[in-house]
């Protein structure tokens, strides 16, 4: 599985208020109409310049605060195929692969905003032009909830967790 | 080897012998959603099929976010959680009745050496009575609520070891805010927390719940105190089951301990807009504040308002501000009422809303204006998180916010308390 887009840069700490404020979702759980108001408050017209199948490409601690899991999900909606990061918060990490989205743990300093990037997804592996980067490898169930599709399809197919 | 809370917990909730880093798939005891995060998992429970969920009794949803609702399309989202526990398939706390993880603890839903996971970062919370208790999403909320089960890799923790008593005017949440500091806001992603010490067993529960509910703004997975005579008695009462508690064997590996000197903390501040950026409120005085607010999940508790009406009691709040208080609760309510400290609240010119998250995370009750300063007892600064992105968030204790509301400026509360 390989995807390609651009990437949007942004620093550490990206939380989940920024990425899509409490008082937005507030009022749905329809992501699609949400996805307009994603990143609003650091990056106004994000969405606007997101074409399908881009990334988002961050610092450290990517997605902390709440457990909201309209982040993950208001970032793809909005055409985002994957965040790669130095690291990630926890919750929000779980909660981007469970929807489907892809969350990657690398080095992120040798990519700039507006690069060209690759993602080999089996392999684990970022390319930019001739640079390879190496992501953590996920843990066998977060790849096959990934691969899946997310938790809920991953859900269906097994009725139940497989860690082995 | 020996093990921590949380490898025990884990270990006892898989039949594993939960070592450091292992995906382990754990039985829970409690799964609990609010209005922000059980409608979607209800969606998904639908698009699953479920039938019913594993165990009515340890599924708690609770309406507290946005209430009471501020428009119709909440409304629908809150019918949608009414028409889900009319079913039979949860125990349902509807507007009014509390703030999550207010409620859970207070009607002994959870319990020493139980493994809970919320719909709610600050599920981490409950770590305060020895339980592991951990924030999920949607996603995960409907799985653990259709199996009864989650994976989890099992986490290093991180031993904090705070020696010595707090000084008088000094609080958990100060306690709180000087860790998160020293840790950072993600010095702990990934990772346990526990925490031990005199200063640690001198603080009761209601500290106790306060420092727990903070660990996620380092990263942390969960938050832990070991149970004593004080957790035991705070319980007993609420528990509706049978319950064991967990204690780490004194040979268990921690990653890194962190040794902090209790009497050293004095009143604390974190500025705009991270949690980790924190300096002592004394230094802070020439910044005004324009709206106080007291309560949320961190600091809504009896203990809080109690502390706050001390200061406020025969003072009146600064005419440039307004002072919004929450019980967190409707028990902590009446008993604030009992106690006389909400009308020495209203005296003082505070105003009470009800039970709810509502200004904490800017969905009703107190947004404030493009500039302004708020000084609140939350948990969370980030810009934009009370609604508005255009003012700034310090948060301190309940004593540091009823003395700033008073000075109308930033201000040591221990003058105050004298
Ligand atoms: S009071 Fe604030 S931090 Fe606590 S559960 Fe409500 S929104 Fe979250």
């Amino acid at each position: 599985m390989i995807f390609a887009g651009t990437a949007h840069k942004f620093g550490d700490d990206i939380n989940t208020d920024y990425i899509i404020p409490a008082r937005r979702k507030r009022d749905t759980i329809d992501h699609a109409e949400l996805a307009r108001y994603l990143m609003e408050d650091i990056s106004p017209g994000f969405p606007d310049r997101v074409r399908p199948g881009d990334f988002i490409v961050a610092g450290h601690n990517f997605g902390c605060g709440s457990s909201r899991e309209a982040a993950p999900l208001v970032i793809k909606a909005a055409g985002i195929a994957g965040v790669i990061a130095k690291s990630f918060a926890r919750i929000f990490y779980r909660n981007a692969i469970n929807v489907g989205l892809i969350a990657l743990e690398c080095d992120t300093d040798l990519i700039q905003d507006g690069d060209l990037i690759s993602v080999d997804l089996s392999s684990g592996t970022i390319s930019r032009g001739d640079l390879q980067i190496k992501a953590q490898p996920l843990p066998k169930v977060m790849l096959d909830i990934l691969k899946a599709g997310g938790l809920l399809d991953y859900l269906r197919e097994r009725r139940d967790f497989i860690t082995t | 080897m020996g093990r921590t809370i949380a490898q025990k917990i884990l270990m006892r909730h898989s039949g594993t012998q939960a070592e450091v880093g292992e995906i382990v798939v754990a039985r829970i005891d409690l799964a609990m959603g609010h209005d922000g995060s059980a409608p979607l998992a209800i969606e998904f429970l639908k698009k699953l099929g479920a039938k019913g969920v594993f165990d009515p009794a340890r599924v708690v949803f609770v309406i507290d976010h946005y209430c009471p609702s501020p428009n119709e399309r909440v409304s629908a989202l809150h019918a949608m959680m009414r028409e889900f526990a009319g079913g039979g398939q949860c125990t349902l706390y509807d507007v009014g009745e509390g703030i999550c993880h207010e409620v859970i603890p207070e009607k002994g839903h959870i319990l020493p050496g139980e493994l809970a996971v919320g719909g709610d970062s600050h599920t981490c919370t409950y770590g305060a009575l020895g339980a592991f208790a951990t924030g999920i999403g949607s996603s995960d909320l409907a799985a653990a609520v259709y199996t009864g089960k989650l994976w989890f890799r099992v986490p290093p923790t991180i031993k904090v070891v705070v020696e010595g008593h707090l000084a008088d005017g000094v609080f958990a949440k100060d306690l709180a805010l000087h860790i998160i500091s020293r840790v950072t806001a993600n010095g702990a992603t990934y990772r346990a927390i526990e925490f031990e010490g005199e200063g640690i067993r001198s603080l009761d529960i209601s500290g106790r719940l306060t420092l727990c509910n903070m660990v996620v703004e380092m990263g942390a997975k969960a938050g832990m105190v070991a149970p004593d005579d004080k957790t035991l008695e705070w319980i007993s009462g609420r528990a509706s089951r049978d319950f064991e508690p967990v204690y780490p064997d004194p040979d268990a590996t921690y990653e890194r301990i962190v040794e902090i000197d209790a009497y050293t903390i004095e009143p604390l501040v974190a500025i705009p807009h991270r949690v980790d950026s924190v300096a002592p409120a004394r230094t802070l005085k020439e910044i005004p504040i324009h709206q106080a607010n007291l309560g949320s999940c961190t600091n809504g508790r009896l203990e809080d308002l109690r502390v706050a009406a001390k200061v406020l009691s025969g003072r009146h709040v600064h005419p440039n501000v307004r002072l919004i208080v929450t019980p967190a609760s409707r028990p902590v309510y009446r008993m604030a009422l009992e106690e006389g400290i909400i009308k020495t609240l209203l005296d003082s010119g505070a105003v009470i809303v009800p039970p709810s998250c509502g200004w904490c995370i800017g969905a009703c009750n107190g947004i404030p204006s493009p500039g302004e300063n708020v000084i609140s007892t939350a948990n969370r600064n980030f810009k934009g998180r009370m609604g508005n992105p255009r003012a700034n968030i310090y948060l301190a204790s309940p004593a540091t916010v009823a003395a700033s509301s008073v000075a109308g400026r930033i201000t040591d509360p221990r003058p105050y308390l004298e």
